[in-house]
């Protein structure tokens, strides 16, 4: 597997992905947002539909598309007196929407679009995983620096708000980092896929962590597995390899809530 | 006696003309410890959220330790404690990483905690007895021991002020008991100024100085001995309406 590019480089690819997203996925797991991934990951559709109408690289118009979506999903609900699921909701169809108007002007509701929406990580060049990388470990640094804060905003948001800790800036930090996330995995899983790996590498670590800090580091290890156990299945049994890294991740989540069932007993 | 809170002809709704509170004057000196009872949807809860500067009063002022509370400069001395609902995520926190929580004002945003504040951490968590659960999931304790622990996060930023929001909700009555038992400990030995909001202050009456009654406006405020027989049940007070 090893012995070809496209498989290093996707596997490369799937490294960055696979600890990024459920490092970012665990603070919006934490605070009951799971599925802001999911509405950022369709404005990022509208971002990619913007770049095939403008011939203009789409994974950098997503990323443009999804920091917005997301920076407007965070304002909406803590600002504009809008509930957390609406404010999603809002977002989510506008987004949509946006993307199937603008693909239609595009005229490119073809193979370019769908390695978008379902993941196309076996076509990853040498300059897109430079891109992933670069991106993903300024992000992993940023969580590393900023995990505290984040911790403990998920503990008690409000106490923290009130002796003084930035929560808002927080907030979009998490929203900005979410989004970028988004825009760099759609290579891998693809938007439909998206939230999956930002979602059940948590929730499968919650069930079997003893600390906060352990969930967050199980969290991670379950995501990188899940990543590199699914690409190796697509290789060799033929399969999406989006499809089958989340398909992964979803058995970790079983495995994961059986051995708590196991342990309660 | 040098204030801690002071509302001062304070109103406030939510919806233009509708008050939930109306001519509120409120004054708490440093080092007192006051319970602040009435029922659900009275305005206590708006009272203590202007009170801390996170809502701006429609009429009157609020003030926090002399400045004008929603431009507090000392944030960091503030506990507060939220309704059991809102706190907490998904996570296994353990009781030491909550109280740890309680230091990220103070203890600066970045970085790991300091031995300092890794001290002042445990110290915490000692006041409130849980020393041998330091390490436990907070979900896995009892109704008080979670209180006790959101407390001792409350603690740990050694606060000029602690605020309790309706800290008794969903604690069983020995529990509760010794919740008020340990606020009392807690204001004599480092003499905190504690506000303690509840819909009920039955635990509370024994240890607090004073009591004030809250309804859209202050109907009682003194020592819990002076207040009316009949207003010891609560409901007397939605009976009035």
């Amino acid at each position: 597997m090893l012995e070809t590019e496209f498989m290093r480089l996707a596997l490369g690819a799937g490294v960055v992905i696979g600890l990024l997203a459920p490092a970012v996925g665990f603070f919006l797991v934490q605070r009951r947002q799971s599925l802001v991934g999911d509405g950022i990951g369709h404005v990022a559709f509208s971002g990619v539909a913007a770049g095939l109408l403008l011939d203009v690289s789409p994974v950098l118009t997503a990323l443009v598309a999804a920091v917005l979506g997301g920076v407007a999903i965070e304002l909406l609900r803590s600002r504009g007196g809008t509930a957390g699921d609406q404010a999603l909701a809002l977002v989510f169809y506008t987004g949509i929407a946006l993307g199937v108007v603008l693909v239609s002007s595009a005229g490119a509701l073809n193979v370019d679009l769908f390695q978008y929406l379902f993941g196309s990580i076996l076509t990853v060049t040498r300059t897109d995983l430079a891109v992933i990388a670069t991106l993903g470990a300024v992000g992993l640094a940023t969580i590393g620096l900023l995990y505290r804060p984040l911790a403990g905003a998920t503990v008690d948001e409000e106490g923290a708000r009130v002796a003084g800790v930035p929560i808002g800036a927080l907030n979009v930090t998490v929203a900005s980092l979410a989004a970028v996330t988004v825009a760099l995995s759609m290579r891998v899983v693809g938007i439909l896929l998206v939230a999956a790996l930002m979602v059940l590498p948590v929730s499968a670590a919650t069930r079997i962590a003893w600390s906060m800090r352990s969930a967050f580091g199980l969290s991670m290890a379950i995501g990188l597995g899940s990543a590199l156990a699914g690409l190796s299945i697509a290789y060799y049994a033929d399969l999406p390899p989006g499809g089958a890294i989340v398909l992964v991740a979803s058995a970790g989540f079983v495995v994961a809530l059986v051995a708590s069932w196991l342990r309660g007993r | 006696m040098p204030l801690a809170v002071e509302l001062d002809r304070l109103s406030f709704g939510y919806r233009l003309g509708q008050h939930v509170l109306e001519d509120v004057n409120l004054r708490i000196g440093q080092g007192e410890f006051v319970a602040i009872a009435g029922p659900n949807g009275g305005g206590k809860t708006t009272l203590l959220r202007i009170a801390l500067g996170l809502e701006r009063p429609s009429e009157g002022k609020a003030l926090l330790f002399g400045e004008p509370a929603h431009r507090f400069s000392r944030r960091r001395t503030l506990g507060y404690l939220a309704q059991r609902s809102e706190l907490g995520g998904d996570a296994p926190a353990t009781v030491r990483e909550v109280v740890s929580a309680g230091r990220l004002a103070a203890g600066g945003l970045l970085g790991p905690l300091r031995r300092r504040d890794r001290e002042l951490v445990s110290e915490a968590i000692e006041r409130v007895g849980l020393e041998d659960r330091a390490d436990t999931p907070v979900r896995t304790l009892s109704g008080g021991m979670q209180q006790r622990a959101f407390i001792a996060k409350a603690l740990a930023a050694e606060p000029a002020l602690l605020v309790l929001d309706e800290p008794t909700t969903g604690v069983d009555a020995e529990s509760q008991e010794s919740l008020a038992a340990l606020l009392d400990r807690l204001h004599s030995d480092l003499g905190v100024t504690v506000l303690y909001v509840s819909h009920e202050f039955g635990a509370v009456e024994g240890f607090v100085e004073r009591l004030v009654l809250v309804r859209r406006s202050v109907l009682f405020d003194g020592p819990p001995g002076d207040l009316p027989g009949l207003w010891h049940d609560p409901s007397h007070v939605h009976a009035r309406d």
